[in-house]
């Protein structure tokens, strides 16, 4: 049933969200674009939507693709699963642990999470990278059609990360990501 | 705490409007929410100390789930017990789920809207930039040691390699190993000990 199988994967994405609300997005890649419940277009477009609106990412997204899959129900049970998780855990350390975040083993764990989730991200942003300029990524069933560039995609995607990062050197202070959204946007509007 | 019936419902109503102003408010990621709340938990209404916040923060960080919902519980528990935190996670949450619902419904034939399009196409690019800025900005708390430089590599490898020879890698194995990896490594070898704080 749909609404039990939107509570349960947003449960595990949940559960395993470290690190901040981007984190999550391998994450929902895999459990939601990779078993055909959004096509990545949608799924890029989505994280801009829910990156320039109140509130968390993580739970935003969970909402929206709850919605999308059964309406106000489908984004409860989405939205319910994906908050549960650390609902629970935090309940369970306020009330019996204290310094939970320094016990030896929990800093242990995390050092190791730490690459990991990085190089998710990180992989994620550079694939997005690619198939936004080509298409998409060569794989060993379908080695990339040469010709399909975005061109609009591979110019603006270096240049907004440029700029980002004169920005940053220049005033010391990171560009806000509602900021940098609505620039990508008036590109498009603009050149795209 | 010691708090007559109806005391406690109105504490429990602070706590849930507090964090509703909150949810709705904060823009960009739980970080900035953090300022907020010691603006008007600690100062403003006095329930929490600095030393409780930075417990909050560490804890907030330490859990998996978005800082901001994981901030809210906290507090709401520490006011409230279960019924706090619950009042202040639903608050947290309740603006944007409402917000992003009413979106969801009229998502698709906004989208078709010409312009529409070809803002989102310029979107797309601001995106990847943002995913990027996120592992850069998580870079910087990875220690380069010998085992991360391993894992992080090893990643990479899995996860490219996945998507060009067409296999699927579970991240959430991925991840459970990274924090194996950290305990046995760090914890229990001591690797590292030196640097603890």
């Amino acid at each position: 049933m749909i609404l039990w199988e939107l509570f349960f994967t947003f449960f595990k994405i949940g559960l395993f969200t470290f690190g901040g609300g981007y984190a999550m997005i391998p994450l929902v890649l895999e459990n939601v674009v990779n078993n055909g419940w959004m096509d990545s277009q949608k799924f890029y477009s989505l994280i801009g939507i829910c990156e320039s609106t109140p509130g968390p990412i993580a739970v935003n997204m969970a909402t929206f693709i709850g919605s999308e899959q059964a309406g106000f129900w489908g984004s409860v049970c989405a939205t319910a699963g994906v908050v549960l998780p650390s609902f629970l855990v935090i309940l369970v350390i306020a009330a019996l642990f204290r310094n939970f975040s320094k016990k030896f083993y929990v800093q242990s764990a995390f050092r190791g999470m730490r690459p990991v989730i990085f190089a998710l991200i990180g992989c994620t942003g550079l694939l997005l990278a690619f198939e936004n300029a080509f298409s998409s990524f060569p794989t060993l069933a379908s080695p990339a059609d040469p010709w399909a560039v975005d061109w609009f995609l591979l110019v603006v995607t270096p240049v907004l990360f440029l700029a980002e990062r004169g920005y940053q050197a220049w005033r010391k202070k990171k560009l806000s990501s509602v900021l940098l959204i609505v620039i990508g946007a008036l590109c498009g509007m603009l050149f795209g | 705490m010691n708090q007559t019936p109806s005391g406690f419902l109105r504490r429990l109503w602070e706590l849930f409007f507090a964090f509703f102003k909150i949810g709705l408010f904060t823009f960009g990621g739980g970080y900035a929410m953090l300022s907020i709340i010691e603006n008007e938990f600690v100062e403003k209404k006095g329930w929490m100390s600095e030393q409780e916040m930075m417990d909050m923060i560490a804890i907030a960080e330490s859990t998996p789930g978005p800082v901001a919902i994981n901030s809210a519980t906290y507090v709401g528990f520490h006011n409230g017990g279960f019924w706090g935190a619950l009042c202040a996670t639903l608050g947290c949450v309740l603006p944007s789920f409402v917000i992003i619902f009413i979106i969801s419904l009229f998502l698709e034939p906004f989208m078709r809207i010409t312009l529409v399009a070809k803002a989102f196409h310029g979107i797309r690019a601001a995106v990847a930039v943002l995913i990027l800025n996120a592992a850069r900005k998580l870079r910087k708390s990875v220690k380069l040691d010998f085992a991360a430089v391993l894992l992080i590599v090893g990643v990479a490898v899995l996860e490219l390699g996945g998507v060009f020879f067409g296999f699927e890698l579970s991240s959430i194995v991925l991840i459970l190993a990274g924090a194996a990896v950290g305990i046995v490594l760090y914890g229990l070898l001591g690797k590292g000990k030196e640097e603890q704080r």
